[in-house]
């Protein structure tokens, strides 16, 4: 037990218990249920250490905490309300829950006299977020609340990460009793393992020694697991082309000649053709998610499939595999590694220079390519001009749409934990608030938030957080006057019926941001986007708003529609012939 | 393929829930879920009873196993193992004929009548569920006044236990 013993209130403690975990900032919102937590808040306030940011939206607040959360791998911390307030956070509990990312979301509730009665601002939150929570609380008396704090971020940090509310009804938190915080804490019915089955790992090193078209397919789950060094290191002993999904960029150094793109709808062409063509699939902390697979009934039809993943529940759940290892990623690839040097054996070497010669030729294609001569501002290019003045270096926060997806394929993330975005429940309106937490937990370094006119409308009200807190992000609007991605579908499958997918009456956003006390940047010309960018990093102490007016018609290729097999690829008109279809024609 | 799975999971409020909204928002079928404290008040057991391929019954124990509040489970289906469960029967018996019937059937059932009125019977069944639907069926329906079935409880044979 710490050495406290004091009496003390329930927010009191609840306070102090934040101390404890080390947290730096609470991302929230006051209101009745939780004032006397704000009270503890200020009264505290000259002996902690821990910020209280106070968001525009509880949504902001819990993607802020996120954002935090997957910059630093510590776990976020989000303060709100009963009723609107619990439920305004929903959208945050949910992004954060479907990409595992650590975070204790305290909600207030009405008292404990009250709960059932309908009261004023009453939800059953525990019963709302219990879906998309790895798991929730509500204290019942205060003598729990010391535990379940510390079981809460016990809970949220280990194992696969994620989301757990803590509900507190108000009573509790003016109620007192002794102060102890555990050191420790064990759980019978929750024990999270780290290591790999040994007889699993020897038949995974055999398999992947054996193998004569191998992929190294990854995904958050490397991030997670801090274990970019040991899978940098696998990855290069064994010479073999490694894809990572949307979520595991940046885990092993996108410069890397190694590395073949992102796979999935909008990923490579060569890294979508190889795991179709691979004879063995070596998937590390990914979950064969339907945007990675495709129709699942086409992958990877002549793949032996290895799946290291720390939640056995993510193990065959879409795609059936051959040798399961439930396991840290960290651990298991030191241990694999370890076993695959121990061999002695190494690859097979012509087999192996086939199978790259192949990826060579499907790298001809130039997937990614696109129009530079164009007299409008391609949205691509700002991406690429964004990578090259940044040398790869910023963290990149984003929203959802086809602005995403260009900075998954044209920023080159080398270093993990850089590429913040909402993959798994794509929710518009992240990137800002995300890019708020990342700011707060890295001041000295560049953080740019890539959105669309659409997506940065759904959090807006948060550029009047960043300037409370003088956060100078630098917020790049590919402006395209559509919800792009939407209108690419129904330019591609509903015959060019744009409905509703205009955004008409777009604000002058160089006015608004100005409103809120930042600048404002309106780019039209192709070549003024590289200054535009050279002046908004150079103004180091203010947020500005770049509003590049982009080509509205551009789309993201390649494309993998849906109930497509991933080898079934869209490519743009423009994508050049790989040498082997120009010899066929 | 049906399964009889037996959880044991703390005795919190909300675990029940947690159990039940995993079947009803993953798409899982239940045919019947009975759960109760046990000896160790901090403990509930829990017997479900689903039925899907084998992918589904993998995913659905997984799951389980992935609920922070489930201590342990076992799949019973996976060995030999017992199956109850109790039926309570109100049938209508206001003539003479009907109730020498009836208690017949009830001792052939190895059943028992457990409150007598002037115009029903209430007659306790234990037993599988296929025991408890012959019963059911071999009651002249214009009879039964009313029905109550437990769900099925389990509980493995030999020395398989499911403890912590
Ligand atoms: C909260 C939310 N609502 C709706 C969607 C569906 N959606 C996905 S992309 C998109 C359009 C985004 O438009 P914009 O932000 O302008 O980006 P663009 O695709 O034009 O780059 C929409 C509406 C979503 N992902 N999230």
């Amino acid at each position: 037990m710490a050495n406290e013993a004091e009496i003390l209130t329930g927010a009191e403690i609840l306070v102090r218990c934040l101390e404890q975990e080390g947290v730096e900032f609470i991302f929230g919102y006051p209101g009745g249920s939780v004032l006397h937590i704000y009270d503890a808040l200020f009264t505290r306030d000259h002996a902690n250490k821990i910020q209280h940011i106070l968001v525009r939206h509880e949504q902001g607040a819990t993607h802020a905490a996120d954002g935090y959360a997957r910059a630093t791998g510590k776990p976020g911390v989000v303060l709100v309300t009963s009723g609107p307030g619990a439920t305004n956070a929903v959208t945050g509990i949910a992004t954060a829950y479907m990409d595992s990312i650590p975070m204790v979301v305290i909600t207030g509730q009405v008292p404990t006299t009250l709960i059932g009665n309908d009261a004023f601002q009453e939800v059953d939150s525990v019963g709302i977020t219990r879906p998309c929570v790895k798991h929730n609380f509500l204290v019942n008396d205060v003598k729990n609340l010391a535990m379940t704090m510390k079981k809460a971020f016990y809970i949220a940090t280990t194992g696969r990460p994620g989301p757990v509310v803590v509900d507190i009804p108000k009573d509790i938190t003016a109620h007192k009793t002794l102060f102890a915080y555990p050191d420790s804490i064990e759980l019978r019915s929750y024990k999270p393992v780290l290591s790999g089955h040994p007889g699993q790992i020897r038949k995974a090193a055999e398999l992947i020694l054996s193998a004569k078209r191998p992929v190294i397919y990854t995904g958050g789950g490397v991030v997670l697991s801090n274990a970019t060094e040991e899978l940098t290191q696998f990855t290069r002993l064994l010479r073999y082309p490694i894809t990572q999904t949307l979520m595991g960029l940046g885990a092993y150094p996108a410069t890397d000649k190694q590395f073949i793109g992102m796979l999935g709808m909008h990923g490579t062409y060569e890294a979508n053709m190889a795991m179709h063509e691979c004879d063995v699939l070596v998937a590390i902390g990914a979950r064969f998610d339907d945007r990675v697979t495709g129709d699942v009934k086409k992958f990877c039809p002549h793949a032996k499939i290895i799946h290291i993943d720390i939640d056995p529940s993510s193990i065959s759940k879409n795609v059936r595999v051959d040798i399961p290892i439930v396991g840290d990623v960290k651990h298991v690839l030191i241990d694999l590694t370890k076993e695959i040097r121990d061999s002695g054996r190494s690859p097979g070497e012509d087999a192996l220079t086939q199978w790259w010669a192949q990826i060579h030729n499907w790298q001809e294609k130039h997937c990614l390519y696109y129009d530079r001569n164009s007299e409008l501002i391609k949205p691509q290019a700002v991406i690429e001009t964004l990578y090259e003045l940044t040398g790869g270096d910023a963290f990149i926060t984003s929203d959802v749409g086809q602005h995403q997806m260009w900075a998954a394929q044209f920023y080159k993330f080398d270093q993990p934990r850089r590429w913040i975005n909402s993959g798994g429940l794509g929710t518009m309106g992240f990137g800002l608030p995300a890019a708020i937490g990342v700011k707060l937990a890295y001041p000295d370094r560049p953080v740019f938030c890539i959105t669309g006119e659409a997506s940065i409308q759904m959090c807006i009200q948060e550029l009047s957080t960043c300037k409370q807190y003088d956060l100078p992000i630098k917020i790049i609007c590919l402006n395209n006057r559509y919800m792009g991605m939407v209108r690419q579908w129904q330019e591609m499958f509903y015959d060019k019926r744009y409905s509703h997918s205009y955004m008409d009456a777009l604000p002058d956003f160089v006015k608004l941001a100005e409103s809120y006390g930042h600048l404002g940047r309106y780019i039209t010309k192709p070549e003024a986007v590289r200054s535009a960018l050279e002046e908004a990093m150079a103004i180091q102490d203010r947020l500005v708003f770049m509003d590049f007016i982009t080509d509205p018609a551009e789309n993201v290729f390649p494309m993998v529609a849906a109930g497509k097999g991933q080898h079934e690829m869209v490519l743009s008109p423009l994508s050049p012939q790989t040498p082997v279809e120009r010899e066929l024609a | 393929m049906r399964h009889t799975i037996s959880v044991l999971l703390e005795n919190e409020a909300g675990a029940l829930s947690r159990v039940s909204g995993l079947f009803s928002a993953r798409g899982y079928n239940i045919e019947s879920l009975t759960v109760a404290p046990t000896e160790d008040p901090s403990l509930s057991r829990m017997t479900i009873v689903t039925y899907g391929s084998d992918e589904v019954i993998e995913q659905i124990t997984k799951q389980l196993n992935k609920l922070v509040d489930v201590v342990k489970l076992l799949d019973l289906t996976e060995g030999a193992h017992i199956e109850r469960e109790l039926l309570l029967i109100k049938v209508n018996v206001n003539q003479p004929a009907v109730c020498d019937d009836l208690k017949r059937m009830t001792d052939i059932f190895r059943g028992r009548v457990i409150d007598v009125s002037d115009a029903c019977y209430t007659i306790e069944l234990t037993g599988t569920g296929d025991k408890l639907d012959a019963f059911i069926k071999a009651v002249n329906p214009k009879l039964i006044v009313e029905t109550v079935r437990s769900g099925v409880s389990g509980i493995a044979r030999g020395n398989r236990t499911l403890r912590t």
